[in-house]
């Protein structure tokens, strides 16, 4: 396993946001990594919302992410509906509203495909409950890129298609129940993930 | 180890690309945001079945079709009439009633692609009834797209979902009076593009053309690196007169630019800026 995990990518549809509370909410205070959220939603306009509730059930700050904004430690970034959300190096979060991905924008493949990319094995990606496939091919390529990668237990989803394409697709390292991935993020349950303590992105110098 | 090597030829391979693509064309990609941008080389290579982004560089250079294609492709956004309904309210109710206390008002709707925000706006000006006073350049830098534009034929499909766009702005008509159904087509109403001028103008490399009261340009920065998003942002700055507005998209923000010093927030939920005046340096300063 690589020494260092510095962000953490989620990927959630359908019944994604209890999923996402359950796990924000074992996160400690100063957690050392951003967390980046893809949650498919349908309608734009919503996105103040899931904020509030998800940000009320974490001891983190919860946001929606704006474009070019700095990605920090310890924040938690929402895509907004209508937008794919990516990472990109050096830090700052571009927004982009290209074609729809698997029919959903934000997609999680995008999210998580970009961050592989330029994060490679100090990536976390973790697909929750949802009724589609997005999120396979991202999680494939956190997997090939040497990241660490985990899936909530169909069993215990709201709706197990999107882990269950996730296990079909990839070599998932860690298939649990929502109340220990919270757990195994914050480093307290499972396997310990050593984050990183230091900053986690340069920010660019002009 | 074998990944990271991969992603920095990738690299590479881009900056070689848009390089050339520069020096042949003088389009500049060069600072477009990395990681869209890698997204839409992607789809490109599985289009024409090539393994790597180097191998484009030859396609690109010697064939003008290819070329153009490639452009179409790497402009494609998916965009709607009233695009986010509350903010034509807001401009429908905060900015118009302003625009209207010049005599005459000159509106820059940039990188327009294929046209549906500027025929959202010229509705809104109509049924406002302030039209006949406002000149709207629409611009973009895809001649492709621009002719779309002009044409001003949208898919059928969409038109319910435009439909529920622009009722929910404070229309003051129905939509269906702006444009004619035929065959699986909507054509927008002629008297609609009197006030409009379509030309090319590219953010990247092209400058001011004239001295504006509005600038609308939502979800176009996005695919900007800050550094482009800077010069674009200070193309609008030098182009308004003072206390002209700019309208970014939902989630662009002068927050984090060069230029957050020389706009006021109109709205905040919806990116309306206005310029001051105290900054304008006027003929007498």
């Amino acid at each position: 396993m690589a020494e260092q995990y510095r962000t953490v990518v989620i990927g959630a549809s359908a019944g994604g946001l209890t999923a996402l509370a359950t796990i924000l909410s074992r996160l400690p205070q100063n957690y050392p990594a951003p967390v980046v959220i893809v949650q498919h939603v349908k309608e734009e306009g919503t996105d103040g919302y899931r904020a509030v509730f998800l940000g009320k059930r974490c001891p983190l700050p919860v946001k929606e992410a704006i474009d070019k904004e700095p990605l920090k430690p310890g924040i938690v970034y929402l895509a907004p509906a209508g937008y794919h959300l990516l990472i990109e190096e050096p830090g700052p979060l571009p927004l982009s509203v290209a074609p729809p991905v698997n029919f959903s924008r934000p997609s999680i493949d995008v999210l998580f495909e970009s961050a592989a990319a330029v994060l490679g094995e100090q990536l976390i990606g973790v697909i929750l409950t949802g009724a589609n496939s997005d999120g396979s091919r991202g999680i494939k390529k956190i997997k090939e890129y040497g990241g660490y990668t985990m899936v909530q237990d169909p069993s215990e989803a709201e709706v197990p298609a999107m882990p269950l394409a996730a296990i079909e697709c990839a070599d998932i390292d860690a298939i649990l129940p929502l109340e220990r991935i919270g757990g195994f993020l914050a480093g307290i349950d499972g396997p310990a993930i050593p984050l990183a303590t230091t900053t986690t992105h340069k920010t660019k110098t002009s | 180890m074998h990944r990271q090597e991969c992603e920095k030829t990738k690299r590479l391979e881009t900056e070689l690309l848009l390089e050339a693509i520069f020096r042949r064309y003088g389009y500049d990609f060069r600072h477009y945001a990395r990681a869209s941008l890698a997204r839409r080389l992607d789809m490109q290579l599985r289009r024409q079945k090539l393994a790597h982004i180097s191998e484009l560089i030859p396609v690109l250079l010697h064939d003008q079709a290819a070329f153009d294609l490639f452009l179409l492709d790497m402009s494609i956004t998916v965009t709607d009439m009233f695009r986010n309904p509350h903010f034509f309210q807001e401009l429908r109710e905060k900015v118009i009633p302003k625009l209207k206390t010049w005599p005459y008002v000159k509106i820059w709707c940039a990188g327009c692609a294929t046209g549906e925000e500027v025929y959202s706006l010229a509705i809104l000006l109509q049924e406002e009834k302030f039209y006949d006073r406002c000149q709207i350049y629409a611009t973009d830098y895809n001649n492709r797209s621009l002719a779309i534009a002009r044409d001003g034929i949208y898919g059928l499909d969409k038109i319910k979902n435009y439909t529920a766009n622009y009722n929910k702005t404070g229309a003051r008509g129905s939509f269906a009076d702006y444009y004619h159904a035929k065959y699986d087509g909507a054509k927008m109403n002629e008297g609609l593009k009197r006030n409009i001028v379509f030309s090319h103008h590219n953010l990247a490399t092209d400058s001011v053309f004239g001295e504006m009261n509005l600038i609308l340009c939502r979800n176009v920065l996005i695919y900007f690196d800050q550094d482009l998003q800077n010069r674009v942002l200070d193309l609008y700055a030098e182009s308004l007169c003072a206390g002209g507005f700019l309208c970014l998209g939902a989630k662009e923000s002068l927050q984090f630019s060069s230029v957050a010093d020389t706009f006021d927030p109109v709205s905040r939920k919806n990116n309306i800026y206005r310029k001051n005046y105290a900054r304008t340096e006027g003929v007498l300063g």
